[in-house]
């Protein structure tokens, strides 16, 4: 297993509930890795106690990129929430800790 | 120091929110060879907040540390030729710009000409529309309009443009979208149009890239052992060389410390999107899926390829309303069994603000060092330390008072060793939704007011 950490980097970014965390790899070799495998699904799932909405991912190619969009991440919104981190900024680091598998 | 061949447009980053630090917008508007420097202070609820100041004291509603910014920049900007675009107006930018000028004549900085652009403040039409459904919810707005405080439309680059168009040296507006405050300089000078999509694309690129200033050269980035960022003590912030078609280049000053590169640019430019297919803001609804940068020099990344479709006829409105209190307390427990006796100090914090009567709509527990961020996972072991953090909501002030009072209280009458209790801390909240209003009930409202001195 590998985890995503090695392979990219992000930031997490707020819209009222929503979050968003982008996911850049370093190569080549780490965006193939991450397109495969780093799906809507187990993102979805690596949140699934923080978020109550779903998760759409969008892909920038040409950037070798992923955008995560998480909605009903924030304690219901950056301005109302009772969580330390209110603006989710911390959400990125999360990301990074999802494991995946190596490629063959 | 580098030019690309044309002399192209300079645009720099002066601030990314209200407390953002000073000295590298100085360092940039007196090194930095600008033309324009743009500051971004407005949060998403920050003008509600204002509103409420404006509604004590008509004097006040603007950015609360507008002077100790303008004082330092001002002078230096004049000097140099720099023009100033902020929306550090907040809920009172006429307020805003006769204290500058105040402060001009004082100090005899000047001749000034300013421009304050006003219109965004709808708080009197939308009562008017309590049928608006809120995007959040999709629930009427007059489920709020008996707790709403404010509605500001985010406006776009033309009010600013019209602004700059007076020869004013200094803009200052209310609430305006974050990358407008960078197209617009960019606009005026080259007097580009809204049917000129590609710029458009470009310059709203180039500010959503600067709006949050450091975070594009090299702040919110650096990891140790993977991520290096040099000199990051001393972050300089960026600014964009933008030429006539719309090509332009990201960087920093060469002596300031951070980083410029595909990396910073990629976080930042993905930063607070969505679909990246359709970025929507007042001007344009961006797409950069086929946007493409290149290093073309140490710290300096040229950026193409930005699209942009045309602008929606609606403006996204913040509306800011009271929505209760919070209550929060603290307090630190170490050593064996350090998190047991939290757990206890939680339980009797709940039951002892149930007894007296309290209601809370919702109640938080937080292990600060095990939980409090990413919520709870199997494999943490216990710590040898743990921060103890209650936060309660209730419409009741003297209840949110009585969480943190329960929770310093432990100190003597909890667990064993509770350490470094908190002073209660309650804050009255003030929440935002959203609403799209049409172009056409807000556009009439704007104008533009000049002052000189």
């Amino acid at each position: 297993m590998i985890r995503v950490n090695d392979l990219a980097h992000g930031r997490a970014g707020d819209k009222g509930n929503t979050s968003n965390i982008s996911v850049i790899a370093y190569d080549e070799q780490g965006w193939k890795i991450l397109r495969e495998h780093l799906t809507e699904a187990v993102v979805q799932r690596a949140f699934a106690h923080i978020a109550t909405g779903p998760v759409v991912r969008y892909e920038l190619p040409r950037l070798q990129a992923l955008n995560f969009v998480i909605q009903g991440a924030l304690g219901g919104g950056v301005t109302r929430s009772l969580a330390q981190d209110a603006h989710g900024k911390s959400l990125s680091s999360l990301m990074m800790t999802i494991e995946l598998p190596e490629a063959r | 120091m580098s030019r690309l061949p044309t002399r192209a447009l300079r645009i720099g980053a002066g601030a990314s929110f209200a407390d953002d630090r000073i000295a590298p917008a100085v360092e940039l508007a007196e090194r930095g060879e600008l033309d324009y420097l743009a500051f971004e202070c407005l949060a998403e609820r920050t003008v509600a907040r204002e509103n409420q100041s404006r509604l004590k004291n008509p004097k006040l509603g603007y950015t609360p540390r507008l002077m100790d910014r303008m004082s330092q920049v001002l002078p230096v900007a004049l000097k140099h030729g720099v023009k100033i675009i902020t929306n550090m107006g907040a809920a009172n930018p006429i307020a805003a710009v006769e204290l500058v000028h105040d402060f001009a004549r004082r100090e005899a900085v000047g001749p000034l000409h300013s421009a304050a652009v006003l219109g965004d403040d709808i708080t009197d039409l939308l009562r008017g529309q309590p049928g608006l459904p809120l995007m959040e919810s999709g629930a009427p707005l007059e489920t709020l309009l008996p707790r709403m405080v404010s509605a500001n439309a985010y406006l776009g680059a033309d009010v600013i443009v019209r602004g700059l168009a007076t020869g004013a040296q200094l803009v200052v507006t209310g609430r305006v979208a974050d990358p407008s405050l960078y197209l617009a300089a960019a606009m005026h000078h080259y007097g580009w149009s809204y049917d000129d999509w590609g710029r458009i694309a470009a310059g709203t690129a180039a500010g959503h890239l600067l709006e949050c200033c450091a975070q594009v050269s090299g702040g919110c980035f650096a990891a140790p052992g993977r991520k290096a960022v040099p000199d990051l003590a001393r972050l300089g912030f960026p600014y964009v060389d933008m030429l006539a078609d719309g090509d332009f280049t990201v960087s920093k000053l060469k002596d300031a410390g951070g980083r410029v590169d595909l990396a910073t640019c990629k976080e930042q430019l993905i930063y607070e999107m969505h679909d990246p297919a359709a970025y929507i803001t007042p001007d344009c609804v961006l797409d950069i899926t086929e946007l493409e940068m290149r290093q073309v020099e140490p710290d300096r990344v040229r950026i193409t390829g930005a699209k942009a479709r045309p602008r929606t006829d609606t403006y996204k409105v913040t509306v800011g309303y009271t929505d209760g209190f919070i209550g929060e307390g603290q307090i630190s427990y170490a050593g064996i069994d350090a998190v047991a006796r939290a757990e206890l100090a939680a339980g009797l914090v709940r039951q002892r603000l149930a007894d007296t009567g309290h209601r809370y709509s919702e109640f938080r527990v937080d292990l600060i060092g095990i939980d409090s961020l990413h919520g709870r996972r199997a494999r943490d072991a216990d710590p040898y330390e743990v921060r103890l953090r209650i936060a309660a909501r209730t419409t009741d002030r003297k209840a949110a008072e009585a969480v943190g009072f329960e929770t310093r209280a432990l100190h003597v009458n909890g667990p064993a060793g509770g350490a470094g209790g908190s002073d209660p801390m309650v804050k009255e909240v003030l929440a935002v939704q959203s609403v799209l209003v049409p172009r056409g009930l807000v556009d009439p409202s704007v104008t533009i007011r000049e002052f000189r001195s």
